[in-house]
């Protein structure tokens, strides 16, 4: 027992507040990324994100391309699409104010969570859970599905991966500088313009891998985005804008923040994130990690 | 000979204002030339449109035979062209070894590391410390340096004694007169006129946007007259 409540329960809450915040780790990991080299808030995000998990539900139907494998292809297929829309599309945007590239995001998630509508209706469909990963882990005072175990691992390999490689190495030092100052680097004789396409594409790639993680999990449904981005990006304003740790810390934070909350005062779990952003804002406008000024 | 650098009426714009009226100048391999004027006439601007920074620009530009200003921006320093600015242009979240490897090599007969360590031998001691907890003199050794590495055939340094110690003055005079030993060709803005008269060859004087006279080293005393006029100093 904590404080009246039983361990189990308690653990459960945490758990499944680890899982929630695995995919908001991931996913305001890739609109960091997004933001701090393109300047734009990507409002598709949640669109990429469901855009994953419908690529594997497809792929698997009609294709027979297992779980595994749509782990690979969907981002590569969604990453390949954003890639398509900043070159033809939001590139045009750059020399505008960046409302307009907001406005762009936001129409283009619309656009795109509309016509999945339209075509699937709004019901989920279920996507199995890959043999491998079926089952329960007994730990003695609860039950982990491996799945989710699974989910919390993957994503703090790859939360971990793309830190590393923006903190860590020659093209992650490439991308920092051209945050800071893109007209230089690129008078260095670096290809910028490409550094944001596939900048947009690796932010975009990432939606999508969280989408098939969370596949078996919430099942496939056009709206699975929007209803998850709204948290995120409460997630991204608490951690601050442009800082690649600070969003994958809070992310993990604020969502077991959000299972915690459903333990002690259930009324309140729906909306502590946007209370705890509220005061962040109040006290430390920048966010947890963001630089301020 | 013909020229490594033309450029024959250069006009360039930032949003609606005409900052350059048809610049004309040229600089041969292996040359220091320095491009003097007092504030606001359009030195940097000139540097920043030969670099394809700024893009509003008509007129031509050639580097070693090749038309620079059809070139996108990550072309030129391809061509041969490195830009030191200003503002020296150190990147805060980088480290001063990640600021020196930052440009990509665009030619052979770059500097090693090695030599570059030699030159500027503070930069050895901060490899590891952030960019911008350089002083203003190391920032401008590392902003020159790393484009020492890449091969660069031609130098455009803008200012480069801007706000430094005397002592730094000279390490940079002489950081220059190495360079030109090496054959480097170096297109230099200055203000500060008797650091430019121990490393230049020939000098122009720029005003509103033109430049107004052309001159070889030989001549500097004979022009002091003008030039204190035109530069106020
Ligand atoms: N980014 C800019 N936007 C608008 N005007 C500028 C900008 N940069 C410089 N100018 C103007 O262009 C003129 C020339 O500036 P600059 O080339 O920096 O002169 P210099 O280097 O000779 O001091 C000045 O009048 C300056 O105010
Ligand atoms: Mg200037």
């Amino acid at each position: 027992m904590i404080f009246g409540i039983p361990l189990q329960a308690f653990l459960g809450q945490l758990l499944v507040g680890l899982i929630n915040g695995s995919f908001y780790a991931l996913l305001s990991l890739g609109l960091a990324v997004i933001f701090g080299l393109l300047r734009v808030i990507n409002f598709a995000h949640g669109a990429q994100y469901m855009l994953g998990a419908f690529v594997a539900f497809l792929a698997l139907k009609f294709l027979g391309v297992p779980y595994w494998g749509a782990l690979v292809v969907a981002p590569l297929v969604v990453g390949a699409v954003g890639a398509l829309i900043e070159r033809t599309l939001l590139s045009r945007l750059y020399d505008l104010d960046h409302l307009y590239g907001m406005l762009f995001t936001f129409g283009l998630a619309l656009a795109i969570e509309g016509s999945f509508r339209w075509y699937f209706g709004a019901s989920g469909q279920p996507y199995a859970t890959p043999k491998a990963l079926t089952g329960v882990f007994n730990l003695g005072f609860m039950v982990l599905p491996i799945y989710r175990a699974w989910v919390i691992v993957a994503s703090l390999v790859v939360c971990l991966a793309v830190w590393a490689l923006i903190e860590k190495t020659r093209l992650g030092a490439t991308l920092r500088a051209a945050t800071e100052n893109p007209s230089l680097v690129q008078s260095f004789g670096i290809n910028v313009p490409m550094l944001l396409t596939l900048t947009y594409a690796l932010g975009a790639g990432l939606a999508a891998l969280a989408g098939v993680l969370a596949a078996p999990i919430y099942q496939v449904s056009p709206l699975m985005g929007s209803n998850i981005i709204i948290v995120v990006f409460a997630v991204v304003v608490v951690g601050g804008m442009g800082s690649i740790m600070g969003a994958i810390v809070t992310g993990y934070l604020l969502g077991i923040a959000e299972g915690l909350t459903k333990v002690f005062y259930p009324e309140a779990s729906n909306i502590v994130i946007f209370v705890i952003m509220a005061i962040v804002l109040i006290l430390r406008p920048a966010g947890l990690f963001g630089k301020e000024g | 000979m013909s020229a490594l650098l033309n450029v024959s009426d250069l006009n360039a714009w930032y949003g609606e204002s005409h900052i350059l009226h048809g610049v004309n100048m040229h600089v041969t391999e292996g040359e220091t030339v320095c491009i003097l004027g007092r504030n606001g006439m359009g030195k940097t601007t000139t540097l920043r449109s030969i670099m394809g920074l700024v893009r509003k620009r008509t007129g031509a530009i050639t580097f070693a035979g090749q038309d620079v200003m059809a070139m996108p921006l990550h072309r030129t320093a391809r061509a041969g062209l490195g830009f030191v600015p200003e503002e020296r242009g150190i990147f805060a979240s980088l480290s001063v070894d990640e600021n020196l490897m930052l440009p990509p090599v665009v030619a052979p007969g770059g500097m090693t590391l090695d030599e570059i360590f030699q030159l500027f031998p503070n930069l050895l001691e901060r490899r590891n410390s952030p960019g911008t907890k350089l002083s203003g003199g190391e920032q401008q050794m590392l902003a020159m340096a790393r484009i020492l590495r890449t091969g660069a055939r031609c130098l455009l340094l803008d200012e480069p004694t801007e706000g430094l110690a005397p002592v730094i003055i000279d390490a940079i005079g002489a950081v220059l007169r190495e360079l030109k030993s090496r054959g480097m060709t170096v297109v230099l803005v200055e203000q500060n006129f008797r650091f430019a008269s121990k490393v230049a060859d020939r000098f122009y004087v720029m005003d509103h946007g033109v430049m107004t006279h052309e001159f070889p080293v030989g001549e500097l005393d004979a022009r002091m007259g003008m030039l204190q006029e035109t530069l106020g100093v």
